[in-house]
């Protein structure tokens, strides 16, 4: 016997939560023991008082997983929102990246060279090294590294993905 | 504001919230609260023998009552032991919260000495869980975790408080009312959807009401709405295990239960309608058997007050989130608004009638005296001698609880307490002493496996202590027949671990405890040894031997389809596929 599982598409959902101990733990629990994929997971505080957090979570899964998905984390009780904004229609998502490169020579010259077509900018260098800083979608980011590993890569660290839907409305 | 300790607020705070019982066990970080506890005028502390059965007596307690039920227990192992009946709470959707004892903050994270992080371990096995670092915070989050523990779906809420939290002094709030930041359960359906369903009702030529435990957590009410509407509609009721007593099983119109160990009736019912009405019932695996062969030709319209039930398993045509009971109210009432009368259902009444006749639940028995007791007649004569006296039943888990579903019938709601979702070995016995602490002068009994029942009987002291008349009726089949049956079905008889080997004598074991303790060994026995048991004051503990051999028919094995049910024994072949041994 083999165990099957299924293929989906990729979904953003923007959470509302309490900014209270746990809240972290309940919701990728909930992703873990109902068997959810987490793509990638931002949190940050958002209201001036400091008591709403905002949740992005990337995930995949069939239409009906990810309905359960929004129902799920609906129902507990920190949670106020959960917003799915490939619903809403149009979204901007966007993640940083830090992506340290050494070497010298051709391949300082052509990882310089790659970072400007890629809009990334340098914040740290020294004689033998980079560190690029680049903003955009996952993929553009993905791309830019794919790159960099033939230039030197030695390090990376990703933000992962905040969304904010297109217009003037609130969530 | 007067200055308290937390002790004193927590007790407080009970007192406040209409509290009269609490089940629990002392020790090092509860010391404070049990000060405050000490010889309580209202508020009655029963001391069990163990955690667990602190938390299944508070589910008995809930589940014949309505109320929530309240639990009390120290840090660490007290904690740990907590878990099981809370996790079965939260799968019943049980009313519960638990109060739990732990380290001083100023302790919490080096690992002290009865330290455990219980509210990571109880987070995804309770509906909600605190932990409260400052007494200020005691009285507002006991207000609102009775809220949660109530409202909406209901479930288990943990509070867990620091030693130091307990003894430290703060004031004492109430909020003035519940308006959850967040918590808000849509508990109206929509108005659009309760006339979407009336058509759908109207229109259907074998329609079915499949009703769950969510009936009974909407109250009495609700099930008396369920009465009325399938008076009005004319169709048939069938219901989960956990919704049994909603609708009054002496009803033309009752099919039984569902499921794997369902009448034939209901399943088939279930499987030819084209319309089903659930209504606080979630398609559970146990219910719905081989999904792509589940009720095929139906629309299907789903009542729940939790969304997430909804599509979750079934993928339905119509959605009504709200109570079960507002939602039967507004169905009532729009019925009557559009005029609608019954529909002639009798080509369909024809259809069940068929599936009837096969008399599913009829078993192989011999009648003379000396003959050995049939497990499904003992629950039958149980039945029987206890009729007019509104017994409150519970059971333990295993083919004695099936049997129980199938042959004892309940009238009303809050009469049967089983762990349904979690299936827990050892809820049956506790429960009972949870519900007959609130109900002193019912007849609550638990038919209990001999195997399922030795998980908690340690509570024989509880019920003595208390002098609590529960009745124990051990269905004694020497085996754990639930898990000798499936190897039956599937692994070709190899019995690994299923025999009940060196069992106690429970009637000694009755005499140790200071209860009374009888053995029915026959079918000449039976009806005396019951008419005993019921008219012996005090606790009674049957040790009834039944047939080792009997299995619980019908029956759906795993993976197969509503219409694929074994009916009698000679039915099993006594293998499966990879893929049917793969599901539990
Ligand atoms: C705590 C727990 N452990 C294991 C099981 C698996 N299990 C289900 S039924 C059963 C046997 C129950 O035996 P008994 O109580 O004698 O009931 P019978 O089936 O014989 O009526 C077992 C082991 C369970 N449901 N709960
Ligand atoms: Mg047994």
């Amino acid at each position: 016997m083999k165990i099957r599982t299924e293929a989906g598409e990729r979904h953003v959902l923007a959470v509302t939560v309490d900014n209270e101990a746990g809240i972290l733990a309940k919701i990728t629990g909930l992703f873990s023991a109902r068997g959810y994929n987490i793509e990638s997971l931002t949190v940050a505080d958002i209201s001036a008082d400091h008591a709403l957090s905002r949740i992005t979570i990337v995930t995949s899964g069939p239409p009906a997983v990810i309905d359960q998905i929004i129902a799920q984390l609906d129902r507990l009780v920190p949670v106020h929102s959960v917003t799915d904004l490939a619903d809403g229609g149009a979204h901007v998502e966007r993640e940083i990246a830090l992506v340290k490169v050494a070497g010298s020579g051709d391949k300082r010259i052509e990882a310089l060279r790659m970072a400007d077509v890629f809009r990334a900018k340098v914040v740290d260098t020294t004689l033998s090294s980079f560190i690029f800083e680049i903003t955009g979608t996952s993929d553009k980011v993905d791309r830019f590294i794919a790159l960099m590993r033939e230039c030197g890569l030695v390090e990376v660290g990703r933000t992962g993905v905040v969304a904010i839907a297109r217009g003037s409305e609130a969530l | 504001m007067t200055e308290m300790s937390g002790a004193d607020m927590v007790v407080q705070a009970l007192v406040d919230l209409g509290v009269d019982t609490v089940f629990g066990y002392p020790g090092g970080a509860v010391l404070p609260i049990y000060d405050t506890l000490f010889k309580h005028p209202t508020i009655k502390h029963i001391l069990v023998r163990h955690e667990q059965a602190a938390t299944h007596a508070a589910e008995g307690y809930a589940r014949s009552t309505g109320k929530p039920g309240v639990v009390l227990v120290t840090s660490g192992p007290g904690a740990t032991n907590a878990v099981t009946g809370i996790t079965d709470a939260l799968l019943d959707s049980i009313p519960m919260v638990v109060l739990t004892g732990q380290v001083p903050t100023t302790l919490i994270g080096t690992d002290a000495f009865q330290e455990c992080d219980t509210v990571g371990i109880t987070r995804h096995c309770t509906k909600h869980n605190y932990l409260v670092m400052d007494p200020d915070r005691l009285g507002p989050i006991l207000h609102e975790a009775f809220y949660i523990a109530t409202h909406g779906r209901p479930g288990p809420v943990v509070i867990d408080i620091p030693k130091n939290v307990q003894v430290a002094t703060g004031t004492y709030s109430i909020p003035n009312r519940i308006d959850h930041k967040s918590y808000r359960p849509q508990v109206d359906p929509d108005a659009d959807a309760i006339a979407a369903a009336v058509a759908m009702i109207a229109a259907s030529e074998r329609p079915i009401f499949y009703t769950g435990g969510g009936v009974i957590n909407a109250g009495p009410d609700a099930s008396a709405a369920l009465r009325q509407l399938v008076a009005l509609t004319g169709a048939p009721v069938t219901s989960t295990l956990m919704g049994l007593g909603a609708f009054p099983a002496d009803d033309d119109k009752w099919l039984g239960m569902l499921g794997m160990h369902g009448t034939y009736e209901a399943n088939m019912a279930m499987n030819r309608a084209d319309l089903i009405i659930a209504v606080g019932a979630r398609f559970d695996d146990r219910v719905t058997g081989r999904l792509d062969a589940f009720s095929p030709n139906s629309k299907k319209i789903h009542i729940d007050i939790d969304r997430s039930s909804i599509n979750k398993i079934v993928p339905v045509d119509l959605a009504v989130v709200g109570d079960a009971g507002r939602a039967l109210d507004a169905l009532i009432a729009a019925w009557a608004d559009k005029g609608h009368k019954a529909r002639d259902l009798g080509e369909w009444w024809r259809r069940i009638d068929g599936w009837r006749a096969t008399r599913c639940l009829d078993f192989p028995e011999k009648k003379e005296d000396g003959a050995e007791i049939m497990p499904q007649r003992a629950v039958k004569a149980l039945f029987d001698a206890t009729r007019g006296m509104d017994p409150i039943i519970t059971t333990e888990v295993g083919q004695h609880q099936m049997w129980a579903a199938q042959h004892f019938h309940f009238d009303s709601p809050n009469r049967w307490l089983t762990s349904g979702g979690l299936g827990t070995m050892g809820y049956g016995f506790p429960a009972a002493v949870g519900a007959q602490i609130a109900h002193p002068d019912r007849l609550v009994i638990c038919i209990a496996g001999e195997a399922s029942l030795q998980m908690n009987i340690q509570e024989m002291g509880t019920v003595a202590q208390y002098r609590l008349p529960v009745k124990i009726f051990i269905l004694n089949n020497q085996w754990m027949g639930m898990v000798r049956q499936w190897q039956e079905l599937t692994y070709e008889s190899r019995y690994s671990n299923s025999y009940s080997d060196s069992l106690p004598d429970f009637v000694k074991l009755a005499d140790a405890y200071g209860w009374t303790g009888l053995r029915i060994d026959t079918l000449g026995e039976l009806a005396d040894g019951i008419q005993t048991m019921i008219n012996t004051p005090g606790p009674v503990i049957v040790d009834c031997r039944v047939a080792q051999l009997a299995n619980c028919f019908p029956m759906i094995p795993s993976g197969a389809a509503h219409t694929d049910m074994i009916l009698q024994p000679n039915d099993i072949v006594g293998t499966m596929d990879d893929e049917a041994k793969a599901l539990v």
